[in-house]
């Protein structure tokens, strides 16, 4: 009799309980992670449709820049045709303001301003405003706010 | 029969025993059992050299962390009672507390200066240990569970700054989760996770609302248990 446990006879027996222990806690634990990462993601969002009717040309003027806070979306119809600017902040996302005295689309968070074709006038935005995807379909104007697009792409009308 | 005797009597109880396992005579035994059989205070050590406890080596701020934590959790409770994770629910419980509950604006109030306090007091006592070298072997764990307290802390302000669920409450939220989605790789999905969508919505409030409430406090209380007995096992605070 020693002061250590004496495990050598049964030391197989020790040696695969251990091993089937560990084995079956493990796959338990790695399947309860994963059930419990899939139980965190949301199957259905009730959120508003990233893709929308937002008018027919003519409801634009020529050389405008027409607001829709709501849907956070910028159309601006210049001489050649049109684009769409998304009016969430590349700092931090704020919804930005269309100032038309100024002729400047601001950032009421931090300051930034943006020209009106979405080009970075003045920080901490690190970047111009996203110009995403707008296409006509059956004389209606539609904007995809998934889509981003070259910053010198245009709808000609 | 006197007072003495009454209280004779009442202590001789079964009830009475069954509740504390020995007398109050003043003994270093009986002092060492108060806290030994007490689950509340038995985290304490049964003895503390005097010089230990001067007021410059702590100026009591862990305490005082510890203490605005047990305000926020008696005044968070009571503002359950009233509050549903809803919209637009959330901005009339709001409302409702601090217009026409009784004392609903001072427990609001209370909950949020404490919590202001208790960033600050967490931060000053983050400042005295490393400025008195308290992190410094056998401490180096404790220091990192107080550095995990620290961002648990403040973790549950930032998750409470959504419930209010007005302009501040959401532009805040938007700002923070951006900044968490510039975290690179994890990043976007961090964000649509701890959103549980891409705007913020309901499904953002509610999960907000589980984090401050439950998921948050338990694991500031967890560590907290940790912390408290780590100082006593590394030799409580000792003298400069």
């Amino acid at each position: 009799m020693g002061d250590r446990v004496q495990d050598e006879p049964d030391s197989d027996r020790r040696r695969f309980l251990w091993i089937t222990g560990v084995a079956s806690l493990s796959a338990a634990g790695a399947g309860g992670a994963a059930v419990l990462a899939d139980f965190v993601h949301p199957k259905v969002l009730f959120e508003p449709p990233t893709a929308f009717r937002i008018g027919r040309p003519e409801d634009f003027p020529v050389n405008s820049v027409s607001a829709d806070y709501d849907r956070k979306v910028y159309i601006v119809r210049t001489e050649v045709g049109f684009f769409a600017l998304s009016a969430v902040c590349t700092h931090l996302g704020c919804i930005t303001r269309w100032l038309e005295d100024e002729q400047t689309i601001a950032c009421p968070c931090h300051g930034s301003k943006f020209g009106r074709d979405g080009s970075l006038a003045l920080g901490p935005a690190p970047r111009p405003l996203r110009r995403i995807a707008i296409r006509l379909e059956e004389g209606e104007l539609i904007v995809d706010t998934t889509v981003e697009v070259q910053a010198d792409t245009v709808l000609r009308v | 029969m006197s007072v003495a005797e009454l209280k004779e009597r009442l202590v001789g109880t079964q009830v009475w025993k069954s509740v504390f396992r020995h007398r109050y005579i003043d003994s270093n035994r009986n002092r060492a059992l108060t806290v030994f059989s007490n689950v509340f205070l038995h985290i304490h050590p049964v003895k503390i050299p005097e010089k230990n406890l001067r007021f410059w080596h702590t100026m009591c701020l862990g305490g005082l962390s510890f203490g605005l934590f047990l305000v926020l959790l008696v005044t968070g409770v009571l503002l359950m009672f009233y509050y549903r994770p809803a919209v637009p629910q959330a901005y009339r419980d709001m409302k409702e507390l601090e217009f026409v509950i009784s004392s609903g604006a001072f427990l609001r109030n209370l909950h949020r200066w404490a919590a202001h306090a208790m960033v600050v007091a967490v931060f000053l006592h983050m400042a005295r240990v490393f400025y008195s070298g308290a992190y410094r072997p056998p401490r180096e764990f404790n220091w990192v569970v107080g550095v995990v307290l620290l961002v648990l802390t403040l973790l549950l302000s930032y998750t409470g700054y959504l419930l209010p669920w007005d302009q501040l409450a959401y532009w805040a939220i938007t700002v923070g989760t951006n900044m968490a989605e510039a975290a690179p790789l994890i990043g976007p999905k961090f964000k649509f996770l701890l959103l549980g969508g891409n705007i913020i919505g309901e499904n953002a409030l509610v999960r907000f609302y589980v984090l401050h409430c439950v998921v948050l406090p338990l694991a500031a209380a967890a560590l907290l248990a940790v912390h408290f007995w780590r100082v006593r096992k590394d030799g409580g605070v000792r003298p400069l």
